[in-house]
């Protein structure tokens, strides 16, 4: 770096924003209490050795994939029926969340409705600011363990996140097909079926197809509070160390994840 | 205006879909009568009501406020973390040959498995606590960032790099001051959109034991010490919403 022509020329910056950065970061270290040679002591090593040794001899009797592969099916039909009855949920509260097909808001002066308007949206928000898995955590308190948990978490969770972002859609697109509607007389169904829906329809789609994805790798994840399906297998083989079940549970998930990727891409290519 | 014909094969997926909505519910069979009787809604009123009125006892204030510093530091050590290790991967898997392929397998990997199946897994290596959670959140978001920021470089602009290449710099080099700048914003803005998911996501964490905000919830309502739980949700709450606002106030000053 001898040649001035070669050096950096905003090295000393670049060392300062280093320094920040490391200053910042002190802290993060100390409160994650981030001590990863914790995970180099010798006996732990030794434990860890023995459980991912086990990974490569995957248990593959009949008895075992039978299980396994009745347990896929439960994820995915929670995953599906969940994201159904979300749909009951988030259809209605969207439709009402909806200023663009309110006649009230035509003369630019919105009537008393937006307060309804303003509380759905904010009920809306609540339901999806909790995390469905503090849903399922609590539904499991009240209807016990297994699929009716998972399938009622994943409708509140989804139903908040699906009727949201549907209101925002709708009010995101041309207003000029359903303000002619709505001021020739149209009805509120009227406007939205012929005025929004034809044009906001596959977008509208997509993004439930593409929710339907996640909330299948959310049902694995329930499972883990014991709400059926993959998950509540690979937790009770986590924790009886069986390594040789957890490799073949987790094999089946990342190839479930990736044929629901794959569906879901596929479909929503058709709808575009 | 003739209406375009619906074809069969529309009507054969949609068919498909029904099918496949059907047979959920029917295979699950749900305990309809568990969330939609009289008594069942009583009683989840009952519980609702439990939840009140909130435990703000000072100490016990102190230890959520504690718990919801040690969710946001593990976001942040987490995604902090997770921009190493996606530049890492993401350098191969921006390049050419044998490296390339590899490299996308694994991001593919990383991405495939949720944070909280990784956390299971680290739990067994790590034991309990917030470093399995933290790792947890760095594999997952490694696979998730590797991949944006890979396809950042490759979409790069290629006139700033040639240059530098014509006068005889190493590939090393060439990145460091032609395409890192120029991918510079898109990275930063892939990076703060991760974080705040990773806010949410380690604020769970902790009901499998990794930590943070979530393991607190899990332990009160195991108890079933209610209103602490209260507290604790409220917290939780609370951080997510700031998150959003924040993100939302951000995105709309970065649009305008």
């Amino acid at each position: 770096m001898t040649d001035p022509a070669l050096r950096d020329p905003a090295l000393s910056r670049r060392w300062l924003a280093l320094l920040i950065g490391l200053a910042l970061l002190w802290p993060l270290l100390v409160l994650s209490e981030f001590k990863p040679w914790t995970l180099l002591d010798e006996r732990g090593l030794r434990a860890t050795g023995r459980y991912l040794a086990q990974f490569i001899h995957m248990r593959s009797d009949a008895e075992f994939l039978q299980m396994l592969a009745l347990d896929t099916w439960r994820t995915v039909a929670i995953a599906t029926a969940g994201l159904t009855l979300a749909l009951v949920l988030a259809v209605p509260l969207s439709l009402l969340a909806t200023a663009r097909l309110s006649a009230s808001t035509l003369e630019g002066r919105p009537g008393p409705a937006r307060w309804l308007r303003r509380a759905v949206r904010a009920l809306l928000v609540a339901l999806r600011s909790i995390p469905e898995l503090i849903w399922a955590l609590v539904f499991v308190r009240v209807v016990g363990l297994g699929a009716t948990a998972g399938v009622l978490a994943i409708a509140i969770a989804y139903g908040g996140m699906l009727g949201k972002v549907y209101a925002e859609i709708l009010e995101s697109a041309d207003a000029t097909p359903t303000q002619a509607l709505l001021s020739a007389g149209a009805t509120r169904w009227q406007a939205l079926c012929f005025g929004a829906l034809p044009s906001c329809l596959p977008e509208l789609l997509s993004y439930t197809v593409y929710r339907w994805e996640c909330a299948v790798r959310s049902s694995v994840v329930l499972g883990f509070v014991g709400a059926g399906g993959l998950g509540q297998q690979l937790d009770n083989a986590s924790k009886m160390f069986a390594g040789n079940e957890v490799s073949a549970i987790l094999l089946v998930f990342v190839l479930l994840v990736m044929a629901s990727d794959a569906f879901s891409r596929w479909l929503r290519g058709r709808l575009a | 205006m003739k209406r375009e014909p619906v074809r069969a094969s529309t009507w054969a997926v949609l068919a498909g879909l029904a099918v496949l909505v059907v047979a959920s519910f029917w295979s699950l069979n749900l305990q309809w009568s568990a969330f939609l009787g009289v008594d069942a809604l009583a009683s989840m009123g009952r519980f609702g009501m439990s939840f009140f009125p909130p435990q703000l006892a000072p100490a016990f204030l102190a230890k959520t406020g504690w718990a919801l510093l040690e969710t946001l530091a593990m976001s942040a050590l987490g995604t902090a973390l997770a921009v190493v290790g996606g530049l890492l991967l993401a350098l191969p898997a921006s390049g050419q040959g044998l490296g390339r392929a590899t490299a996308r397998m694994l991001l593919n990997l990383l991405r495939s498995v949720p944070e909280l199946v990784w956390a299971t897994q680290l739990l067994i290596l790590a034991g309990l606590g917030p470093l399995p959670g933290t790792l947890a959140l760095a594999l997952h978001t490694s696979g998730v960032l590797g991949r944006l920021f890979a396809e950042s470089f490759e979409n790069a602009p290629a006139a700033g790099a040639l240059a530098l290449r014509q006068r005889g710099l190493g590939e090393g080099c060439v990145w460091l001051f032609a395409t890192l700048p120029q991918t510079l914003p898109q990275l930063v803005s892939y990076t703060l959109y991760r974080w705040e998911n990773n806010i949410r996501a380690a604020s769970v964490m902790g009901v499998v034991g990794a930590g943070g905000l979530g393991q607190m919830l899990s332990y009160h309502l195991g108890l079933f010490q209610m209103a602490e739980t209260c507290t604790v949700l409220a917290g939780m709450i609370a951080l997510v919403g700031l998150v959003d606002a924040l993100s939302w106030v951000a995105r709309r000053s970065l649009t305008r």
